[in-house]
């Protein structure tokens, strides 16, 4: 299922296929758009050549960390007496991201020979596709997308002929946010509780079963294809300076035309709103713009007007691209409401390793459950925004940050929306413990 | 010999607080930092443990890195520029502990870690003057795991030292972590209860009191309890514990100062089965036959009715014999033999015996430096265990064994009767079905021992007599140094072979100048006196029997006079553990009524005129210091807690032939002879409803 008609303002690399009439995603409709010609390509040049073209693309990790993918593959001892593997981040579950769900559901034989020129790079002879469990549906698309694959020869033993071997197969998370991160993947990948690991050392060099692993997000795999097709400097050129091609970007949230369309890195925020996504629904006011998921910091609507869709501009701007997970909030948005909404899915998706994490998260939803309630205190207030002050940058993961980041955001510059919440009479009653110990 | 080449270790050089200091590379920032005797506050982080970076207490300012850095999992680099109270550093530990106590419940006045707990210490230290949490508190109610085992989850900082301790300490792997978020808690491995060794080494290791012992919970605050230091009177292993005392009862045992040479380590036997002590049935009252019946005298007529009968057999000629026991001191088993041998003068003395130490004695002949110690079986590159289920019969044996797998990558082999805990971690795990198919298993692993530096070889009573000098010729044959431990049962056990407990060696293995009968003898040879010190052997057909000992064991019901002896817990003395290590007992508790056996003993021979020398426990130390061969143990050492290992004789041992009487009584963590059966503790795991504790899982 597609969410939305193409954009004429779109460019359209990734999702080329998907939205030409009659396209199903098969191996046999996939082969007839020139599909796995790229892999055929990359068996011709040498590893060290596809690292060059994909640095030379300034391609850049779609998971929302933004890390140089050719860098990142570069790490790879790929002279390492063990097994490589390949490891995809198909968890995406932060909250405005829906984009790697597109690309699987639509054309998955394009992830599948993105693995598939990884795995030729570091020699990996075995790949997994990890995709949260929340997308079941997905699985089984993978699962017989992955099937087709072995049919006609573009998995398994000896590939076409090449003399390269390469297994695939789709892993379901069990629904927890925390198994996007990527050593919390790998622990969950390998049967354990979904914790994080202590880095270094990173997955590239100890990632899966302890051995070099080239993790990437679901986009950043689906990327490397066309990047061989077009070579390196022409999806380069599609971007900007240092960040390369397109980006699956989510509009959702107040949007007339919210959807998953594929703009140019760089594209203006002006233009993506307005033209691309029809518009603020009803034709109101923006008062919040997230960029990439809930855990950047919010921009106000006038600070995100004049921004272009890109890492370097966002993170000026004081925000992040992150995962292309674009939240508009319109006028009519009650932002205490949705900072509570952000922490009550951080409280809930914490794994509890860490104490800043864990015991901040849900302090601070309890805090502003009572704010938006309307029997907070100034204090409380401050209490918000210095807790979260408190968890950014000392937790074991990025997670805490991601809690903490909207919500010093939200708090620093919607303050006046909390203030005057403050002066409600207070005719809800504080939560019941039940609830407060309930993080469902 | 060890043939490893020294590796050169590179060392750098980093500022910490200004001070300039070198360390090997590598080494973790916060044990550069201990080193230095600059405080980095930590929970999770635990030396010997994995490492979990979780409870973020320890970050430190580092120059050039952007953030506060975890310093439990940042090796040591040149030039590194660390600051450990800049005023980040202090904010950030202030921060952590406002988050820990946001959901801690803060019942300290009735929490029994109250006073030794380290979020007290911390927040004390660390802590913020005022709490901002005006929230309501996550709550679950308390649970109960197993009969020793408490988890109170609103009161766990989840640090997971239980976890790790369980499952690398132990090999157990008996917790684990459910739910998550706020709400994640530590969960027991059968979901609701916990089928594990209880051996409490979680509660030891929970720096808060979200784990507690069912044996000691809420029964006294810790700083009214006097604190002492003894050994463990149940197996042979010789681990110190910590007796927490308070108005003449013992309450608590625990390890937590580590410092015996047990470091971490006790099992439930330690922790929790020092509750025989005051079990009802102690005796309190010498016990008289009379019209048929025991009933209680006082000590005079107990005392001169044993001197009496002793006297008037010794003069008429009649038969002694003397059974010993495991658990007395080497200083009553010494004044025992002596007693029998020049008091008595009888040569019918012997004790339960469990492993053929006199025959690895002998084998060994004319080698040095060939007995292992428990610090041996931690850092040997190589041990091969025989015949015994370690984790079960020698915890702490295992317990050393197992970290030096995990800390020294050491190889363990292991052939025994029935699958072991070893194997899982073993660099070879064999079985065998009778004890006639060992030394073939022996050789199949022959090849595989000779490419091994070094080896300490551990073996049970599954090899004894002359299988024990085969079992020394085949170490010899590896080429490679080789010591031995030969496993015994009980807490004195090597002492009392050590003393001379036996029919034809006296202390020290030198040949009794005269043979007399072993203990199955005796019993079947109709004496005219058979004194029991400590042993529940049976009287047979012994026409009078004295029995000293705690309980009216079968043996004590039939005697014609039961002395009620004090425990292991109530005296001073030495003991020998099964490596040789000696150590000191210190009384910590008195119950009333009952003598030290040693006093007993030394009572008896003023009744009858003996002259057996001065019978206080430092006078007859100093008699076996200087009299019984390999005995002259450094006593700095062990006066203050220490364990000096003994150095028997160096030559050939006159053994009498009969290893058949070597038997042990293979205890498992739940069993410990007459002791076990008076311990509640033990026999409420074994006897818990559903059985659901299984002795060998």
């Amino acid at each position: 299922m597609l969410f939305n008609e193409p954009h004429p303002l779109e460019t359209r690399v990734l999702t080329k296929r998907m939205h030409e009439p009659g396209y199903n995603g098969t191996v046999e409709a996939y082969e007839r758009y020139g599909g796995y010609k790229q892999f055929l390509k990359a068996v011709e040049m040498t590893p060290d050549d596809i690292i060059g073209e994909v640095k030379t693309s300034n391609l850049r990790g779609r998971g929302g960390a933004g890390f140089p993918t050719g860098m990142k593959w570069g790490f790879v001892p790929r002279q390492s007496s063990k097994p490589k593997y390949i490891v995809v981040n198909g968890d995406e579950s932060e909250p405005g991201t829906c984009k790697d769900r597109v690309l699987i559901e639509n054309d998955p034989h394009l992830l599948i020979e993105g693995c598939l020129i990884a795995a030729r790079v570091v020699g990996a002879e075995r790949g997994y596709v990890y995709i949260r469990g929340e997308y079941r549906y997905l699985i089984d698309i993978m699962e017989r997308a992955i099937d087709e694959a072995y049919r006609a020869g573009w998995l398994g033993q000896n590939i076409k002929g090449t003399g390269i071997n390469f297994d695939l197969r789709a892993h379901s998370g069990a629904g927890a946010y925390e198994c996007g991160e990527e050593s919390a993947l790998l622990e969950s990948l390998e049967g354990k509780r979904g914790n994080p690991r202590i880095r270094p050392p990173f997955p590239a060099v100890a990632g899966l079963y302890a051995s070099p692993t080239v993790l990437n997000n679901v986009e950043t795999f689906a990327a490397v294809p066309s990047i061989l097709e077009m070579g390196g400097k022409a999806w380069a050129d599609l971007g900007i300076e240092k960040a390369g091609g397109t980006k699956l970007t989510c509009l959702t949230g107040h949007f007339n035309k919210p959807g998953v369309y594929e703009l140019t890195l760089g594209f203006p925020v002006e233009k993506m709103i307005n033209e691309v996504g029809g518009g603020v629904r009803g034709g109101r006011k923006m008062k919040a713009f997230i960029p990439g998921g809930s855990s950047c910091p919010v921009l106000t609507g006038d600070e995100a007007w004049p921004l272009t869709m890109d890492y370097d501009s966002m993170a000026k701007a004081g925000s992040m691209l992150g995962s292309g997970g674009v939240i508009l909030m319109d006028e009519t948005t009650d932002m205490v409401k949705a900072a509570l909404r952000i922490m009550h899915f951080y409280a809930h998706e914490s794994c509890g390793w860490c104490i800043p994490c864990r015991e901040g998260t849900a302090w601070l939803k309890k805090l502003l459950t009572r704010l938006d309630a309307g029997s907070g205190s100034a204090r409380d207030i401050d209490l918000v925004g210095d807790l979260a002050k408190n968890m950014l940058g000392r937790t074991f993961c990025p997670l805490g940050d991601a809690a903490a980041l909207p919500t010093m955001s939200i708090v620093k510059k919607f303050r006046h929306e909390f203030e005057a919440k403050l002066s409600r009479p207070v005719s809800v009653p504080v939560t019941s413990p039940d609830q407060l110990v309930s993080l469902g | 010999m060890m043939t490893a080449t020294p590796t050169e270790v590179t060392t750098v050089t980093l500022s910490i607080n200004g001070q300039s200091v070198t360390a090997p590379a590598g080494t973790l920032l916060i044990e550069v930092c201990k080193k230095l005797g600059t405080e980095v506050p930590a929970f999770c982080y635990y030396e010997g443990f994995s490492l979990q970076a979780a409870c973020r207490m320890c970050l430190v300012e580092i120059e050039k890195f952007p953030k506060l850095q975890a310093s439990c999992t940042i090796p040591v680099s040149e030039g590194m520029v660390v600051r450990t109270e800049s005023p980040a550093v202090v904010a950030a530990r202030k921060d952590m502990l406002e988050f820990l106590l946001s959901n801690h419940p803060l019942d300290c006045p009735v929490c029994d870690k109250g006073g030794e707990c380290e979020l007290q210490d911390m927040t004390f230290r660390y802590g913020a003057g005022e709490s901002r949490f005006t929230e309501i508190k996550v709550h679950t109610p308390e649970k109960q795991w197993s009969p020793v085992v408490f988890y109170d989850a609103p009161r766990c900082i989840l640090c997971y030292r239980c976890v790790r301790v369980c499952d690398e300490g132990l090999g157990v792997g008996a917790l684990g972590i459910q739910y998550r978020g706020v709400g994640a808690e530590i969960i027991p491995n059968m979901g609701d209860h916990l089928n594990c060794d209880e051996c409490g080494a979680c509660i030891d290791i929970c720096p808060v009191g979200a784990l507690t012992s069912g044996a000691y919970r809420y029964k006294t605050r810790p700083w009214e309890m006097n604190h002492v230091g003894t050994v463990c009177t149940h197996c042979s292993n010789g681990c110190k514990t910590t007796l927490g005392v308070r108005t003449d009862e013992i309450i608590r045992g625990n390890n937590r100062d580590s410092s015996g040479i047990n470091g971490e380590f006790l099992c439930g036997k330690g922790r929790y089965a020092f509750d025989f002590n005051k079990h009802e049935d102690r005796l309190t009252s010498p016990l008289i036959r009379k019209d048929g019946q025991l009933v209680e005298v006082s000590w005079s007529e107990a005392l001169k009715a044993v001197a009496t009968k002793f006297s008037e057999t010794q003069a008429a000629g009649g038969s002694f014999g003397v059974i010993g026991g495991v658990h007395s001191t080497n200083e009553e088993n010494y004044f025992l033999q002596k007693f029998a041998r020049q008091g008595l003068k009888t040569a019918n003395l012997d004790h339960q015996r469990t492993g053929d130490v006199p025959a690895l004695l002998d084998a060994l002949s004319g080698k040095s430096d060939v007995l292992a110690t428990t610090d041996d079986l931690y850092n040997t590159a190589a041990a091969l265990v025989i015949g015994s289920d370690l984790a079960q019969q020698h915890p702490f044996l295992a317990y050393q064994l197992r970290a030096n797998g995990r800390h020294h990558n050491a190889r363990v082999y292991t052939v025994t009767p029935g699958k072991v805990r070893e194997a899982d971690y073993a660099a070879a795990s064999l079985t065998y079905g009778s004890t006639s198919e060992l030394f073939g298993k022996l050789d199949e692993l022959r090849d595989r021992l000779k490419a091994e530096p070094e080896l300490v070889i551990l073996f049970s009573d599954a090899i004894k007599g002359a299988d024990v000098a085969k079992l020394v010729a085949y170490g010899d044959s590896l080429g490679i140094t080789v010591k031995y431990v030969a496993l015994v049962d009980y807490s004195n056990s090597r002492g009392a072979l050590d003393m001379g407990l036996l029919p034809t060696l006296g202390p020290g293995y030198h040949a009794a100048p005269v043979n007399g009968l072993a203990a199955p003898d005796m019993l079947a040879a109709g004496l005219d006196v058979l004194w029991v010190v400590g042993a529940d052997s049976g009287k047979g057909n012994a026409k009078f029997t004295v029995v000293q000992d705690m309980f009216l064991t079968p043996t004590a019901a039939a005697a014609d006079i039961v002395l009620p002896s004090a425990s292991a817990y109530e005296k001073s003395g030495t003991v020998t553990n099964v490596c040789g290590q000696v150590q000191k007992l210190k009384p910590a508790v008195r119950t009333m009524g009952t003598k030290p056996d040693l006093e007993i003993m030394g009572l008896i021979a003023r009744e009858m005129g003996l002259n057996l020398g001065i019978w206080t426990h430092d006078h007859v130390l100093t008699e076996i210091r200087s009299g019984v061969a390999g005995y002259n143990v450094p006593l700095p050492i062990i006066q203050t807690g220490g364990a000096a290992q003994a150095q028997p004789v160096n030559g050939r041992v006159p053994l009498d032939g009969r290893p058949e009487l070597v038997q042990s009584a293979q205890d498992t963590l739940f069993t410990s002879g007459t002791l076990g059966r008076y311990s509640k503790a033990l026999t409420s795991v074994i006897e818990y409803p559903g059985k659901l504790y299984s002795d060998n899982q």
